[in-house]
Order: structure tokens, then C-alpha cells, then sequence
């Protein structure tokens, strides 16, 4: 397979392109922002991702979605980074999706997701640095199971429908075995939720489980044996992430290349010294890298090939380097207009980080890298 | 079975039972190279069986045409012949100027009677070809050239001289950037193909850092070169200058991938420092940094990857090989670093016979040319602002 969009991918990138441009510019962004929204996104935007036929673009056609890949959902994150717009699209779509996938809960949650109903958000990080350790505790209670402890860094938590957790049925917190995966619906007695807003305005929770009840149906896949649906979910989960992340660090170049053709200082055009041609260039190079990173690993999904994991983490690592360094240049090639809150450029700074962190930074990543290859 | 599944599976069997063992171990210094030429007697039995064995089936040059010697492979077959190649670890059966930078050309630029000469010959590692190029007045600011090709009637008579003509002390044929026009700077150069055993033409070597000297200053005095081989038209070389340049950056930055030194960095590391009780690399530090050394390296194999795959179906922007060799060869350089770095005081020996001659210390400072040769990193740069991203002059 070549490794660049085929011709249908290339159509879906154009559509995808000119309706979150339309739908969702960076100005949606700030109007929730400046609103002091308290959803974090638009849902009648979302009800629109669903027209377009984008919420089922990772469900299976027998379920009623489109069956495509983690190339095309890509293509949609990249869209959604360069616009900055706030969506559930990637904990729901394609995370939630994926962890759902042949289980028996999706006959209950894909039809909302389909519609552009549903929202779902991931309960997994415990920690402010992503890691694979599970500690949470699910104890058998009843015919069901009994949650408590806490997750952080939940987006949508705070709205969404469902919650896919994951809790230790056995073992400790380090162990594969023993984890198991829950599809948990809002309102469950016990579950809070505490919204906080981020840095780029989002909302994510700290969710706090009070021996929250549920029943064996809420079991994704296997009790104790939920590491492969966690496993799928997060590589689903952050090789979006790193769409996403291109997107954003693709977008703050474009905005910088711009202003260096249009910026006069001393007389001529900014972008006609040297000294910021051959950084701009530089980013160039790292922003392409990362792309063929991203669509490798895509790839490699798609085809249920065993290199996947090291790829996505190769992905999700260069994508977050790249557009670091995209933002970071893209603030200092602004000048002070660049630290300015009406100027966009600081805003794709702040969704920067953010993704950066979601589902494991470039550290995280390297680290799993050297371990696969056993140093 | 597809037929490109039946391609892959008959190409893995025919790779298994013809690739001697011995080249399908890394190569362990510059020397390992194959290069080809008249001169066949510096390669080993292995070498020159494996070489003759790919190609007698034009898998030297898999998609050049099989008229002029090539494989006649469709992309789609020349990647998995690569992939296949790269699976049993089996070396390039032949490196040469000839494949990687005049044949483009040819192919492009010359006439029938050019391309049946020179690529059969090409593909076979008959002759080596060197690169003249550069002179002392003109390094980056190639088009300064001005060795002169003077027209007299029926030949040229070259005079001039060019440097850092790679192995021109060993090469067979150059290709050969003249000035037929002093009235003009690019519309005045000329691009010829001549026999370095032709009378006039000398060399020099270049004793380089790494104690090698595979550079020569090369001098011609009253060269005669035959009109026909001049490649393209008159006074129009840099066209052909310009598009060989493209692929020699897209070979340098094959150095990205690490290959050339048989994926040792991790290898080696870990046998210098040993693993700590948790199974990692007994340097925290160190391990970081070549872990997210790791994270590009693979992402700019993925970059190759593309790059290949888009060249071959004509979607790559003609600049693009410029941001390959500037990414690649920096990588190459940072690779080697750490190569360095982790192999301590043991990597420093020179001439022992453990180090194998100072293949590491010398392999290193090799590296340090790659940002400056076929064109420096600034200059690569000053493409990508200019014809890429559309910076203003
Ligand atoms: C190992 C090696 C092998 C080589 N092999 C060959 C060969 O086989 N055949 C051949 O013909 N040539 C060969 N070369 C020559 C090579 O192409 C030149 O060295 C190269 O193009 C740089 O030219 P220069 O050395 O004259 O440096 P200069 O052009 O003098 O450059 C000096 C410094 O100035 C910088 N600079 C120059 N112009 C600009 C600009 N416009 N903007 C910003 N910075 C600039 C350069 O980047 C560099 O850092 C080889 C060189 C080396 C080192």
C-alpha cells in the first residue's frame, strides 16, 4: 500500500476540510470560549459530524457506519486540530468506537453515536502523566461489580453519556491480567464528575467513583482480561491524538508562513531573512516527518499489522515534537502580536499542550519504544 | 495469491537461494562498499557473485527499463523487492554514482545511442562514474563554474579543474559540468560525459579528517572530449545538473535511515553498558536521548517510505528531495554522535584491530560531510523557503 491518501481518502480530506473549515473555524472555538460555554463543544455541531456520515466512520457497515479506517478518521482529526474545534469526535468516534467494537454494548451505544447523540468520554488516566498502570479498583459485587477510586483528565466527562473506565478486577496495578473495561452510563449513583477547564479552554473532569454499582453487562470484552480492548482503545486513541496534533502544528505553520509574506520590518517582507527562512523550513521538515509517522502507523491499524504499537508510538511521539515546535515558532515569529489574545496563533500554543499530554507524551512514547527493543 | 503476493513469495525464494550469507551481514565500514568499475579484482568472490546475480536480472536498477539493462519493475514490485531485500538483511549488490545520479539523467536527458552505451553498463558495475561538479570557486554557488569546454568543431577541449570529486582516482568515466559561455552564468553551462583515461585529465586526493582521502582535486589540461557525449544540448547542462542533483539528495538521505551502519546503535549500547535491573539501559540519560533519537529515525523511515511512493507515482514536489537530504543527513550526523557517545573511550581507538581499524571515530567524522556534500543543509534550507514554502526573496 502506498503510503499517501488514495483517491477516496483524498475526496473525504477535501469534504472533510471545507466543512470543519465552514463549520468550525477557530472563531467557533472562541465564541465558546469567550461564552464561558459550559458543554466545551457545540452539539449541534456534532449533530452535523453525524450527517456527514463522520461518527460512524470506524463502525463496522454491519452496524450501520461507514467501515472505514484509522487513515480516514485521520483525516478528520487533522481537520479538527487545524481548526481548533472543540468535538468529541476523538474519545467518542474513534476511542469509545473502538474499545466498543464487537462487544456486546454496541447495539446500545453505536445507534446515539451514529445520530450525533451520544458522547463518550475515557475514564483511564489516574495519574497527570498517562501511564499503563491500572490501579482502580472493580470488585465483584452482586452479579456485578462495585467501582471506587478516581480518574483525571476525562474530556467530555463532565457531559457525556457513557464512560468507558478502566478498573483492576485482579492483580496489581502494573500487571496486564486482571484489568477489565466498563461501559459506564451518566447518572449512575456514586459517579461525580468535576469539570475544570484547561489551558485551551477545554473541559476535562476529575470523575470520582463512590462504589458505583454496575451491572455484569457493563463488562467490555473479558473481566480481568480487558488489556486488549484497553490496548485497542489507546492506540485508536493516540494515533488520533497525533492526527490531531498535526493538524494543530500544520495550522500554526500555515498562519506563520503567512504573516512572514505579509510582516514588513526595515523595509522589506519578514520572511525574506534568512535566519527565519531556514526555521521555517526546518519546521517544515519535522511537520512532513511526522506525517509519514502518522500515516504509517494509520496504515499499519488498519491492517491489523503486528508493528502497529511501535508505530503508533513512533506517531504520537513525532507528531507531538513537531508540532512543538510548530507552535512555539509560530508564537515567536509573531512578535508581540503573537502573546496577543485576539491574535489565533497563542490559541493552537494552548491545544498544543494539551494533545501533547493526551494518551502519553514524546517521553512516554520513546520509553515504550526502548522497551520493545529491549534497552 | 495476487501476483504481487506471487512476486513477493518467488522474489523472498529466489533472494534466499542467491544471496551468498556473507552479504547478508551489515556492512561494517566505507571499504564493504561495492562500487563496480573496470577494475573488478578489489571485490570479494561473494561481492561480485551477489552483484552479477542481481544483475543478470536488472535488479542492480529494478525499474529502469529492461533495455537498458533494469528489472523492468512496476513501483508496486520495486518496493516489495526492497522490502524483501531488507527482511533477509541483504547488502546493495552495488552502490554507484551511475545508479543513483547519472541514470536518472540519462534516462531523462540523453538520446538512445547515450542510454544503450551507458546504462546497460551502469547496471551491470562495469564502469564507476565520479561527479565533477564542484571547483574551487564554485561550492555552493555551483553555477560560478568555470572550467571550459571550447568548441572545436568536431570535439570539446576541456580545461579547468573541479575538487572533491569523489574517487576520481578510481572512477572509470566523469559526468562533467563545463562552461561553454562565459557571457552567461546557468544558460552558459554544459554538461559532459568523458573517459578519465583520456589524455589531459589528472588527479589529486584529499586527505580528509577521517584519514581517508577517497577526494581528489582533478585537473584537465587540452581534455578532448567527442561531441557526442555531450548530454542534452548545448549550454543547456544545468537542467541536467539541477535534476541529478535531485537524486543525488535523495541517495545521501538514504543515510537517515541508519542502515549503512547495520542498525548497531542500540546493539552496541547496550553491550558497552549492560541493562539495569529493570531490563533498561544502565544510562538513564543516554537511553532517553536515543530513544527519541529512535522516535525520528522511524518516523523519517515512514518519510522515505512516502517519499519513494510518491516520487514513483509523480505526486512528489520537485523540492522535496532537498528536505529529505537536509533531514536525513542530519539524522545521520546526530545518529553517529551517539554512537559516539556510547561507546565511550572504546570508540576513540584508531588503528586497533578491536575497532577494526577505527571504523567508529572514522565512520563519525565521515558523517560531519554529509550536511555539506551535494549540497550544504543551509543551502537545502534555502529551497525548501524558496521553492516550497514561497518566501520572499
Ligand atoms: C565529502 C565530500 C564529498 C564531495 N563529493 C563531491 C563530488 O563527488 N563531486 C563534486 O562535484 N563535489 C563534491 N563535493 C563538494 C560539495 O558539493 C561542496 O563542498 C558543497 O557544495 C559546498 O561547497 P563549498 O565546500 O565550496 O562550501 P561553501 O559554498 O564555501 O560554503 C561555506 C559555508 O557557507 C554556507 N553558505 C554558502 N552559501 C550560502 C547561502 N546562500 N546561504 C546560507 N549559507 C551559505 C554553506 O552552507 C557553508 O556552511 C563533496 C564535498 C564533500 C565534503
Amino acid at each position: 500500500m502506498p503510503l499517501y491518501l488514495n483517491d477516496e481518502q483524498t475526496m473525504l480530506r477535501d469534504a472533510a476540510q471545507q466543512f470543519v473549515g465552514e463549520a468550525a473555524p477557530v472563531s467557533h472555538m472562541r465564541a465558546l470560549r469567550d461564552a464561558d460555554d459550559a458543554t466545551g463543544f457545540s452539539r449541534d455541531l456534532w449533530k452535523q459530524f453525524a450527517e456527514m456520515g463522520f461518527t460512524g466512520i470506524l463502525i463496522p457497515e454491519s452496524d450501520g457506519g461507514l467501515g472505514l479506517g484509522h487513515v480516514e478518521a485521520g483525516v478528520v482529526l487533522e481537520e479538527i486540530g487545524r481548526n481548533l474545534s472543540p468535538s468529541p469526535f476523538l474519545a467518542t468516534a474513534v476511542a469509545a468506537v473502538e474499545a466498543l467494537k464487537g462487544s456486546a454494548q454496541r447495539e446500545r451505544w453505536f445507534p446515539g453515536i451514529l445520530a450525533g447523540e451520544t458522547v463518550a468520554a475515557l475514564a483511564i488516566d489516574e495519574k497527570a502523566k498517562h501511564g499503563n498502570a491500572i490501579g482502580m479498583k472493580a470488585e465483584r459485587s452482586g452479579n456485578g461489580f462495585r467501582l471506587s477510586g478516581a480518574k483525571q483528565f476525562v474530556t467530555h466527562g463532565h457531559v457525556a453519556d457513557l464512560l468507558i473506565v478502566a478498573a483492576r478486577t485482579a492483580g496489581a496495578p502494573e500487571d496486564d491480567a486482571g484489568v477489565t473495561l466498563f461501559a459506564v452510563p451518566k447518572d449512575t449513583a456514586g459517579l461525580t464528575a468535576d469539570p475544570q477547564r484547561l489551558a485551551d479552554s477545554s473541559l476535562a473532569s476529575r470523575v470520582t467513583f463512590e462504589n458505583v454499582e454496575v451491572d455484569a453487562d457493563a463488562v467490555i470484552g473479558e473481566v480481568d482480561g480487558g488489556r486488549a480492548v484497553l490496548d485497542a482503545l489507546l492506540a485508536a486513541g493516540r494515533t488520533g491524538a497525533a492526527a490531531e496534533s498535526l493538524g494543530v502544528g500544520g495550522g500554526a505553520m500555515d498562519m506563520t508562513v503567512q504573516y512572514l509574506k505579509e510582516r514588513k520590518q526595515f523595509g522589506v517582507l519578514i520572511g525574506s531573512f534568512q535566519a527565519l527562512q531556514h526555521r521555517a523550513a526546518h519546521l517544515y521538515a519535522e511537520l512532513e516527518v511526522a506525517r509519514a509517522a502518522v500515516l504509517k502507523a494509520q496504515q499499519l491499524l488498519d491492517a491489523g499489522d503486528a508493528r502497529a504499537a511501535e508505530a503508533v508510538s513512533v506517531a504520537k511521539a513525532m507528531a507531538g515534537l513537531a508540532s512543538t515546535l510548530a507552535v512555539q515558532e509560530g508564537v515567536q515569529m509573531h512578535g508581540g502580536i503573537g502573546m496577543t489574545d485576539e491574535f489565533d496563533i497563542g490559541f493552537y500554543m494552548k491545544r498544543g499542550r494539551v494533545l501533547a499530554e493526551m494518551f502519553g507524551d514524546a517521553n512516554f512514547h520513546a520509553d515504550q519504544l526502548a522497551r520493545a527493543s529491549g534497552y | 495469491m495476487s501476483d504481487l503476493d506471487t512476486f513477493r513469495a518467488e522474489t523472498r525464494a529466489w533472494l534466499e537461494a542467491n544471496c551468498p550469507a556473507s552479504m547478508r551481514e551489515p556492512v561494517r565500514s566505507e571499504k564493504d562498499t561495492v562500487w563496480g568499475g573496470r577494475d573488478q579484482s578489489a571485490l570479494t568472490p561473494d561481492q561480485k557473485t551477489w552483484m552479477d546475480r542481481m544483475a543478470a536480472r536488472g535488479w542492480t536498477v529494478p525499474d529502469w527499463p529492461k533495455a537498458y539493462g533494469g528489472g523492468g519493475l512496476s513501483p508496486a514490485e520495486s518496493k516489495i523487492l526492497r522490502e524483501e531485500m531488507r527482511a533477509l538483511g541483504c547488502r546493495n549488490p552495488l552502490s554507484s554514482f551511475g545508479i543513483s545520479m547519472l541514470g536518472p539523467a540519462l534516462l531523462k536527458y540523453g538520446n538512445e545511442e547515450q542510454k544503450l552505451e551507458h546504462l546497460p553498463r551502469i547496471a551491470r558495475g562495469e564502469i564507476r562514474w565520479c561527479q565533477g561538479y564542484s571547483e574551487p570557486n564554485a561550492g555552493s554557488d555551483l553555477a560560478a563554474l568555470a572550467t571550459s569546454a571550447e568548441d572545436m568543431g568536431d570535439h570539446f577541449l576541456v580545461n579547468g579543474q573541479k575538487v572533491w570529486t569523489s574517487y576520481a582516482d578510481k572512477a572509470d568515466w566523469i559526468f562533467c559540468l563545463v562552461r561553454t559561455d562565459k557571457s552567461v552564468k546557468q544558460a552558459g553551462i554544459s554538461f559532459l560525459l568523458f573517459d578519465m583515461a583520456s589524455p589531459g585529465v589528472s588527479t589529486k586526493p584529499i586527505l580528509l579528517i577521517s584519514g581517508y582521502s577517497p577526494f581528489c582535486e582533478t585537473f584537465f589540461d587540452d581534455v578532448k572530449v567527442p561531441k557526442a557525449n555531450l548530454v542534452g544540448e548545448l549550454n543547456k547542462g544545468w537542467d541536467v545538473a539541477k535534476y541529478l542533483l535531485g537524486h543525488e539528495r535523495e541517495m545521501i538521505s538514504g543515510m537517515g535511515l541508519g542502515l549503512s551502519s547495520g542498525g548497531t546503535l542500540i546493539g552496541n549500547t547496550v553491550a558497552q553498558m549492560g541493562l539495569d535491573a529493570d531490563g533498561r539501559l544502565a544510562d538513564p540519560l543516554l537511553r532517553g536521548q536515543i530513544a527519541l533519537h529512535e522516535v525520528r529515525a522511524r518516523a523519517f523511515a515512514a518519510m522515505s517510505e512516502r517519499f519513494l511512493d510518491e516520487l514513483k507515482a509523480g505526486r512528489a514536489h520537485p523540492a522535496q528531495p532537498s528536505m529529505m537530504k537536509y533531514y536525513g543527513t542530519e539524522l545521520n550526523k546526530a545518529r553517529h554522535e551517539l554512537e559516539m557517545a556510547a561507546g565511550g573511550s572504546d570508540s576513540l581507538e584508531w588503528e586497533s584491530e578491536a575497532s577494526n581499524n577505527g571504523a567508529a571515530p572514522r565512520a563519525w567524522l565521515r558523517t560531519k560531510a554529509n550536511s555539506i556534500e551535494g549540497g550544504t543543509s543551509e543551502v537545502q534550507l534555502n529551497i525548501i523557503a524558496k521553492r516550497i514554502l514561497e518566501l520572499p526573496s
